[in-house]
């Protein structure tokens, strides 16, 4: 049976040219950046290579690139840092957002334990908060300002630039996760007034386990692993050389071809759209516009995410689910939760995100089986009979 | 390794004893549809035999291969041994469960109580009541 991959929100394939580019690295050029011998000096050289690839990318200075292991410690380190200097000048307000992905909600919930007054400010139906809404929440003792770029589930892309503007009129840092933004938008940090911003490699074809935090210059930034001078001091640890020279072949490849690919994916993307919205009692999660264009999230009413993946995947179709019972926790999707879907409707939900690589054969094929297996759920449901004969109101 | 056992997969991918009865002798409904689980089980009983159970479940795989083997299990039993079926031996009998899952087995028992204490109070039957707790509802999610 073959596969088609729609689940490229979570990671892509790494592309070829990426792992080719990658190779040398293991083997021929297996060298240490802190070695002052030859080898060592090479991969160096092909270090700050790769941090002026990324920079290009971002209209960045490669000074302001630090490399990570990956999105989840970009954001971390970011907000700690944020957090640390707020401590110092008496400053314990962080402004965020209800649909942040956890890896900035979880560190954002540590420091509210630590004594932090963090605002998490709400997103309207589509996922998105407006300028106005972070110019109205900026304190005197506002420290830092982190709202994503593209959401992860829905793929709101938040107006970035204006909130960016309202921060820097404030003299407040700004921090963007935007793990699924970079290599899938035009993304220019000096003109969108962006302090800080996290990526990660394996979004955009490039490998899993390395990623970059981009801090302004004149943004102070500490360090959240100690033990070595590697990364101006703020990253100890040797090097990912492979991953690194990866993560820089694959950002200047995606920018390369953002035009093309997207041009492409958002005439899947419509298609899959239009087609999932005639199922009855379905509805688009997320905007119509501003919207990432690999991204289609569905709510199905009257059955539960987990069986609609499993019977997918049984077709070859290998997709992801707000449900609760796909992440172990008890409650649906907190994105899903925050647009205003009830719980029950919550648990249904489907997202589907394509890369270029998918055909329009593909994405039929993709409507007509959940189209049967949402049908065959809803035959099994004593929800959707419920729903049916009226002893139960239809949400959607 | 793969998240559910064969036999989990196969009760999910074919589920046994799917549908409704009508005119059944007992029906029994648990879980809340907040939750992600709600299992609804429908029983023909006579001379105190199970001739007939079906199932409607809405959740997840696991929720629905629970009721799959829970109808398998007490098919053709008497009610008692039916009483006797616990969540335990649906686990066993499914060759295991995650452990976020195995609240979906606890449904499973309770749907079947559930359904043989509405048979029993249809029918002007004394019981004991204690076999019987309170339909758990949420907490059942949040004990295991």
């Amino acid at each position: 049976m073959r596969t088609i991959y729609v689940d490229n929100a979570a990671t892509t394939q790494t592309s070829k040219k990426v792992i080719d580019g990658m190779l040398p690295y293991m083997y021929e050029q297996y060298g240490n950046p802190s070695s002052l011998h030859s080898v060592g000096q090479r991969a160096k050289e092909v270090l700050e290579e790769a941090r002026a690839k990324v920079a290009r990318c971002l209209n960045a200075n490669p000074s302001e690139i630090y490399f990570t292991s990956g999105g989840s410690e970009s954001d971390n380190q970011a907000i700690l840092s944020a957090a640390e200097i707020g401590l110092k000048k008496g400053k314990k307000h962080i402004i965020s957002t209800k649909v942040e992905h956890h890896a900035v909600l979880h560190t954002l919930n540590k420091l509210k334990k630590q004594g932090f007054d963090i605002q998490l400010l709400d997103v309207d139906n589509e996922g998105f908060v407006t300028p106005e809404q972070v110019k109205d929440a900026i304190r005197d003792d506002t420290c830092l300002v982190t709202i994503m770029y593209a959401n992860n589930e829905i793929g709101t892309i938040m107006p970035i630039k204006e909130i960016g503007n309202v921060c820097r009129e404030k003299g407040v840092t700004f921090h963007t996760d935007a793990v699924q933004a970079v290599g899938h938008l035009k993304i220019d940090v000096q003109d969108e007034n962006i302090d800080m911003l996290s990526l990660s490699a394996h979004k955009f074809h490039g490998p899993k386990g390395v990623g970059a935090l981009y801090v302004r210059k004149g943004i102070f930034l500490s360090s959240l692993i100690e033990g070595g001078a590697q990364e101006k001091n703020r990253r100890a640890g040797t090097e990912n050389i492979p991953g690194i020279v990866g993560l820089s072949i694959a950002i200047e490849d995606a920018y390369e071809h953002l035009e093309e690919n997207n041009h492409k994916m958002i005439i899947l993307r419509d298609k899959l759209i239009d087609g999932l919205s005639k199922i009855d009692h379905s509805a688009l999660n997320g905007p119509r516009t501003n919207r990432s264009a690999n991204n289609v999230n569905f709510c199905f009413e009257g059955i539960e995410g987990e069986s609609l993946l499993l019977l997918l995947d049984a077709k070859g179709i290998c997709a992801s689910s707000g449900s609760a019972c796909t992440s172990g926790s008890l409650d649906p999707s907190h994105v899903l939760l925050a647009i205003g879907r009830p719980h029950e409707v919550a648990h249904g939900s489907l997202r589907l995100s394509l890369s270029e690589s998918n055909t329009e054969e593909e994405i039929d094929y993709i409507i007509e089986q959940v189209e049967q297996v949402v049908c065959y759920l809803r035959r099994m449901s004593p929800v959707w009979k419920e729903l049916l004969s009226g002893e139960r109101q239809f949400m959607l | 390794m793969a998240l559910y056992t064969e036999t989990v997969m196969d009760h999910f991918m074919n589920p046994r004893n799917v549908g409704s009865i009508e005119n059944a002798d007992g029906i029994g409904e648990v879980g809340n549809a907040k939750c992600g689980d709600i299992m609804k089980i429908y029983l023909k009983i006579e001379d105190n035999i199970i001739k007939d159970i079906k199932f409607e479940t809405f959740g997840c795989g696991s929720a629905i291969a629970s009721s799959s083997m829970a109808t398998e299990m007490i098919k053709g039993k008497t009610i008692e041994e039916a009483l006797a079926v616990t969540n335990k031996q649906v686990v066993d009998a499914l060759g295991g469960l995650p452990v976020h899952k195995l609240h979906c087995s606890v449904l499973a028992e309770e749907a079947v109580k559930s359904a043989i204490k509405d048979y029993y109070d249809k029918n002007g039957i004394e019981y004991d009541k204690s076999l019987f707790p309170d339909d758990i509802g949420c907490e059942g999610c949040h004990m295991v």
